[in-house]
């Protein structure tokens, strides 16, 4: 009978009811379009870098995994392929272009040979040193076809491919370019390297380790775990703040509905109390209404995040990837009918400590 | 009637203060209720009639004096042991019938029963009690859908599904015509005589408070 009342209560208001349901929802869609662009982004960069096809990587001393800075002389793949197991190695100068772009800058026979090359869906690989390839969601963010030139690092390319996207960044150019035009000749990012048995990989590393002291070794499998947001503390903490202000506008939201609802219903709380309700039955009785609105709110926030996604995906594909991410949604719904929750306490104790006989006049 | 009174009042007073002024709303009540009796009250506004209804109720606690309803003794009683008495011991029926709009008849009478942490469906022993009212075919309409009179009847039946010991009807009649009014008074004779219901009325209106057995009229805090 209390379900049924408070169903109807919340019936009884539908656009006050709508609402809550739609702040909480977009409150729900906030933290589930965050955590699933961190996380599709981070996996996809993961997988791109999976998708090149090495065993393992080394990079220059004063890297980090999501940082491109530092630089190491390209004659250090000299001395990688000199080691047992090696089969090839090949150097990638990469350079940021914008917030989320990086070029890379690629030796583009030497790393056909070690990844297999890419996949075109359109044109085919560089022929001059001012071509560029760019992957299929560059081009399609930016309408971008073969043949027309393309402005990046404050000078113009011209457009010579258009790949299939799952390897490396999503605008490549040759290296020896890059690197003239980033005063780093002679330089690279990293350097990939394939072996002739995968199985020997620790081995490998290992003597990379005592030949290149100091000098930071992956297998690939090792770094592509650390793309993780453990690795990237900064954007934990945003993730937090995003989601301490949308908990705050959720428990605004239902602050203000919840007051507005005792307000409405003053005289009906005292017909309750009238009949013998306890302030823990008129209480229930709100916080069921809220946890409802937070529960309906967190469902439509769910759906809302694949809205997200295909607007993320249809806008700006090259930049951002939305991952859905079903752990996150109890997760999401838990915050929200905690907001609500807390957000009905106060309108909530009011209307517990009416007086009876005062609520009862109130017209 | 029994000759033990189910409410027993002696020299009960009220004295609210609003702000530095102390209102005397009742200055020492006598009064029995036997069992079973249909007594009605009569007095002019700040009478204490309202106040000595809701003393009653248990809506709020009498300042002194002694009240004794059902075997119970009112004056110590805490807030929740009068949520209790409300649950338990009495039932309301208002001037305004304050049905809960958002929920049917049904819902309204089922609600008091849910609040008395009574499960299920009306008995069907209920469902003669509200053919008696007139209003099993009006059960799933809501308030809005209903007459007044429907509405006082569908609040009478939410009064009394919890077979209080005292029903408290506080002007039951004053929204009704006379048709309606006269309907709603021969439906609370009607309760108290087959099913030995202890009513307790207020009134202004003297053609209402004459269908009780008795006429007890308040003036200034006093009966006289």
């Amino acid at each position: 009978m209390t379900n049924q009342l408070v169903f109807e209560n919340l019936k009884h208001r539908p656009v006050r009811t709508l609402i809550g349901v739609v702040v909480i929802g977009i409150q729900v869609t906030l933290i589930l379009t965050l955590v699933g662009l961190k996380e599709g982004t981070l996996s996809d960069q993961a997988a791109r870098a999976r998708g090149v096809g090495a065993d393992l990587m080394v990079r220059p001393p004063s890297s980090s995994v999501v940082s491109m800075s530092g630089g190491m002389d390209a004659r250090v793949a000299t001395r990688i392929d000199q080691q047992a197991h090696v089969k090839i190695s090949t150097g990638v100068l990469q350079q940021g272009t914008d917030l989320f772009n990086y070029v890379t800058g690629l030796d583009l026979p030497q790393f056909d040979k070690l990844s297999g090359g890419f996949h075109f869906l359109a044109g085919g690989p560089f022929q001059h040193p001012d071509d560029v390839m760019i992957d299929e969601f560059y081009a399609k963010q930016h309408n971008y076809h073969v043949g027309d030139t393309v402005m990046l690092l404050n000078r113009p390319w011209h457009v010579s491919g258009i790949y299939q996207s799952g390897m490396l960044t999503r605008v490549v150019v040759p290296l020896r370019t890059l690197q003239d035009l980033t005063a780093n000749t002679g330089m690279v990012s990293m350097i990939y390297v394939k072996l002739d048995d995968p199985g020997e990989t620790d081995q490998v590393i290992s003597t990379l380790r005592g030949v290149l002291k100091e000098y930071r070794i992956y297998s690939m499998e090792e770094f592509t775990s650390l793309y993780s947001v453990s690795n990237i503390p900064l954007l934990n903490g945003f993730i937090w703040v995003v989601i301490g202000l949308g908990m705050i506008v959720g428990f605004l939201a239902v602050l203000l509905s919840m007051y507005t609802a005792v307000l409405e219903r003053t005289r009906e709380i005292g017909v309750l109390k009238a009949l013998g309700a306890s302030p823990g039955y008129i209480l229930n009785i709100l916080l069921r209404e809220a946890a409802l609105i937070a529960i309906a709110g967190a469902i439509f926030g769910i759906l809302l995040s694949y809205v997200t996604r295909l607007v993320i995906h249809n806008l700006v594909p090259a930049n951002l990837i939305q991952a859905i991410v079903p752990a996150w949604w109890p997760i999401a719904a838990a915050i929200a009918v905690a907001g609500a929750l807390l957000g009905a306490l106060g309108p909530g104790l009011k209307a517990a400590r009416q007086d009876a006989i005062e609520a009862l006049a109130y017209d | 009637m029994t000759s033990e009174p189910i409410i027993s009042i002696r020299g009960l007073r009220k004295t609210y203060h609003a702000g530095e002024v102390d209102v005397h709303a009742l200055r020492g009540v006598d009064l029995d209720v036997q069992s079973g009796e249909f007594l009605s009250i009569v007095g002019p506004s700040g009478s204490g009639k309202s106040t000595l209804f809701h003393i009653v109720g248990g809506l709020t606690p009498p300042t002194s004096g002694t009240i004794h309803m059902a075997g119970r003794d009112l004056l110590g009683m805490s807030d929740a042991e009068r949520t209790e008495l409300r649950k338990s011991t009495v039932g309301f029926v208002f001037q305004k019938y304050n049905l809960l709009p958002t929920l049917t008849a049904r819902g309204n009478i089922e609600i008091a029963r849910d609040i008395a942490h009574k499960d299920g469906p009306l008995p069907p022993q209920f469902l003669d009690i509200l053919k008696l009212l007139g209003i099993e075919a009006r059960l799933d309409h809501k308030p809005r859908a209903l007459s007044g009179g429907e509405q006082q009847r569908v609040a009478i039946a939410r009064a009394i599904v919890n077979q209080p010991a005292i029903l408290l009807a506080d002007e039951p009649t004053g929204n009704l015509d006379t048709e309606n009014s006269n309907a709603v008074l021969a439906l609370l004779r009607d309760l108290n005589t087959r099913l030995g219901q202890t009513i307790l009325m207020i009134t202004h209106n003297p053609e209402a408070a004459s269908f009780g057995h008795r006429i007890v009229r308040m003036r200034d805090g006093h009966i006289e």
